[in-house]
């Protein structure tokens, strides 16, 4: 059942992507959907099978790589944490692929697309069903790999391919960090298979080796270097450059990849590798300043923008950096709870969004949305679900998500925890105003779009909607359902043996002895950020205008994105690029070229010029030359010797 | 004064450098080309026949009777040849036979 859970997507993948000719557009979106339902059906019932069972089980499929010391076996390790993953991951992925129906239907390249998502989902269950290193980085490279392609699935654009080429190279940043973490892992524990890595952790405690010179500690130093993976895939500052441009693909794509699943896979890395993070304690400090740092960087500039996909883009990045505020404080669980709600109501979003911009025939600038709530209904309904969520509001499930991480940032008591608290609390308040910014900006006003293009608004196709409403569904009730099993009083029995926090580290534990006044402070600047982003956009629409005008500084600063991108190109990319250009045209153009092909060639022909001039085809100078001949022949044979 | 073998040896010397010269210097006519090969060939005869009555020995006189043949034979053909080549491109202008140019 397992195998045909993570199996089924990789075959509709080949059928739909290999045969899309044969079966033809329907026959692809069927063969996928189909086989999508398939697996996620198969997955809620892996789930049941898991919870049941006690502890992990591990599945040997085929044995892969066997060189030396190196023995990988790929297999499927199947545990609470890797069950909740597959439940994220098939189930958001279904809808997304029943969504990709109406939203691609007037793409020309409809199998290609159902393909890639199929590969890619594939390729995401394979990560998280991962028992060692080697089999975790393949999914890893796979979830990239497929990035790459949907982010450039319309490869007519040049600003998609670009954005595609800018992802693949901020992830290869990330992942070079990562595959010395592998190779770290490997030095130290002489495995890679995660149950000897785990159970020989607490050994390698206090041993120290050698890293480009320095005597540095060993499980810091490859838990530190596995993060740099995860900030890649995760988009965490300062490689998160990739994430807003990611908006380029088709909307789906970001719903699925750029926010439920993919971007993820950093926080459930550092999850499943929590036997070794909880013996890293200075790496857990990094993964709080960073996971901090960037809740509140990304949210800045969530309030700043105006494209509606990159709000949400920028919003996921900061709820990426509270699943990581969460994990540094030794809360894997509420990483993972915050991940499932997330998946729900930022999938939820995203799907929204692109219901908007379907709408509007492509639009995606909100200045030029507005009054549309009227058009859209179920769209608008089930949008202020993801909105009310994302903001933490009570009863929805990103309320018990959020001041989870929150509650176990304080309880920890340590001063990552305590950056962590304020800065993820301050983002609370950002957040909830950008995205009632979002919210008011689009659906609420005077439409400011033009005759023509109001007048073609129209509520998105049942196969649209379905996704939405299923989704608007699982961002309501599933945080609180999920509350006791994941955080709450059931979670040491719900996890098991998946995640390892040490005792002396449980910060969940001692969520129940915090104040009043830090447990609500979320709750208040939840409300706050919605009545300010009311206050701002409906009552009167001329306040944001002013204080963009006031503090224009500041304004521009976050229009621009604390000009990262700027910096990158001045740092990064532009002496790349010179030096590129001065190898491509002293380097290669006139050394190698010079002496070798271009060079034997000039001489060849120079040579051969030279030869060609002795031919002069007169009759008298071949006679001549026989003539000269003989006589020096005849000369040579008379000297006297 | 009798006319020993230095002599014939000397006619024919002059001859063949004629012959030689007649080739080399020769720019416009093809047919003089040929003309300065049959007059090498009668200096090699002339050397053929001389040395024959000097060493008492016929068999260089027969030699001689060959050259004249295959000479004969070679004038026809290479007479013929210049036919067709000029029927091909209209002048036997040495200066202008120079396909082989490389």
């Amino acid at each position: 059942m397992a195998v045909a859970v993570v199996f089924l997507p990789l075959l509709a993948a080949v059928l739909a992507g290999f045969f899309g000719r044969v079966i033809g557009d329907r026959g692809a979106q069927l063969v996928t959907c189909a086989a999508l339902f398939l697996s996620a059906a198969l997955g809620i019932l892996l789930f049941r099978d898991i919870l049941a069972s006690e502890g992990s089980r591990v599945i040997p499929l085929v044995s892969w790589i066997v060189a030396g010391g190196v023995d990988v076996t790929w297999s499927l390790r199947l545990d609470t944490l890797s069950g909740v993953m597959i439940l994220v991951v098939t189930i958001v992925s279904s809808m997304v692929h029943v969504y990709s129906i109406g939203y691609m239907a007037h793409d020309p390249s409809i199998p290609r697309f159902m393909a890639y998502l199929s590969l890619f989902t594939f390729a995401m269950l394979a990560l998280v069903t991962a028992n060692d290193f080697v089999q975790m980085f393949f999914g890893w490279e796979g979830v990239g790999l497929m990035s790459y392609l949907l982010i450039g699935f319309w490869y007519d654009r040049p600003s998609a391919n670009a954005a595609a080429i800018k992802a693949f190279i901020v992830n290869r940043v990330g992942d070079f960090g990562f595959s010395l973490g592998i190779y770290a892992t490997f030095v130290i524990f002489g495995s890679l298979d995660f149950g000897t890595v785990f159970g020989a952790a607490p050994k390698a405690v206090g041993t120290s080796m050698e890293f480009l010179g320095w005597q540095v500690d060993s499980l810091n130093l490859a838990c530190i270097l596995l993060f740099i993976g995860a900030m890649g895939k995760s988009a965490q500052i300062p490689l998160h450059t990739w994430l807003p441009d990611a908006m380029e693909g088709p909307t789906p794509v970001s719903a699925l990849i750029h926010a439920a699943t993919m971007v993820t896979a950093g926080v459930f890395m550092v999850a499943r590798l929590s036997p070794m993070f909880e013996y890293a304690p200075t790496a857990l400090a990094v993964v709080g300043v960073i996971g901090g740092t960037t809740a509140i960087f990304a949210a800045s500039i969530g309030m700043a923008q105006n494209d509606i996909k990159r709000v949400i883009a920028w919003s996921t990045c900061s709820q990426l950096g509270y699943m990581f505020a969460a994990a540094a404080v030794s809360a894997y669980a509420a990483a993972i709870f915050h991940l499932f709600s997330h998946a729900f109501f930022k999938g939820l979003l995203f799907l929204c969004s692109g219901s908007v911009i379907h709408a509007m025939g492509g639009e995606q600038d909100m200045r030029r949305m507005g009054g549309l709530w009227r058009k859209l209904p179920w769209t608008y309904g089930t949008m202020w679900v993801g909105a009310l969520s994302l903001s933490g509001i009570t009863l929805f499930s990103g309320y018990y998500s959020k001041d989870t991480i929150l509650e176990a940032d304080w309880a920890a008591g340590t001063a990552v925890g305590h950056y962590a608290w304020v800065l993820a609390t301050m983002a609370a308040f950002m957040t909830a105003f950008y995205i009632s910014r979002v919210m008011f900006m689009t659906f609420h006003g005077e439409p400011r779009a033009d005759e023509e293009t109001m007048h073609h608004v129209h509520e998105s196709p049942w196969v649209m909607l379905i996704p939405l409403l299923v989704l608007a569904t699982g961002a309501t009730v599933f945080g609180f359902i999920g509350y006791d099993f994941f955080v709450g009083a059931d979670r040491a029995s719900f996890w098991k043996s998946s995640i390892l926090v040490l005792p002396q580290y449980d910060s969940l534990a001692k969520v129940e002895e915090i104040p009043l006044l830090v447990r609500y402070l979320p709750l208040i600047f939840g409300f706050l950020g919605i009545a300010i982003a009311y206050v701002f956009y409906i009552v009167d629409a001329t306040i944001p205008v002013r204080l963009a005008s006031r503090f224009r500084a500041l304004y521009l600063f976050l229009l621009n994105k604390w000009y990262f991108d700027e910096l990158y190109d001045w740092l990064f990319v532009r002496p790349a690029m010179m030096i590129g250009d001065g190898l491509w045209k002293s380097g290669d153009g006139a050394v190698i070229d010079g002496l070798g092909p271009d060079g034997v060639a000039a001489v060849t022909r120079d040579l051969a010029r030279q030869a060609s001039r002795l031919q002069t085809g007169y009759l008298y100078h071949y006679a001549f030359a026989m003539m000269i001949g003989l006589v020096a022949l005849v000369t040579w044979y008379l000297l006297p010797r | 004064m009798a006319i020993g073998l230095a002599h014939y040896l000397t006619v024919a010397a002059i001859l063949f450098t004629l012959g030689i010269f007649g080739i080399f210097l020769n720019r416009k006519n093809v047919i003089i080309m040929l003309m300065s090969i049959e007059l090498m060939l009668l200096a090699v005869s002339i050397n053929f026949v001389a040395f024959s009555v000097f060493l008492n020995d016929l068999v260089g006189q027969a030699f001689a009777m060959f050259v004249l043949t295959v000479a004969a034979a070679e004038a026809a053909i290479g007479l013929a040849i210049l036919v067709v080549y000029f029927r091909n491109r209209g002048t036997i202008a040495v200066e202008d036979i120079n396909m082989m140019k490389g």
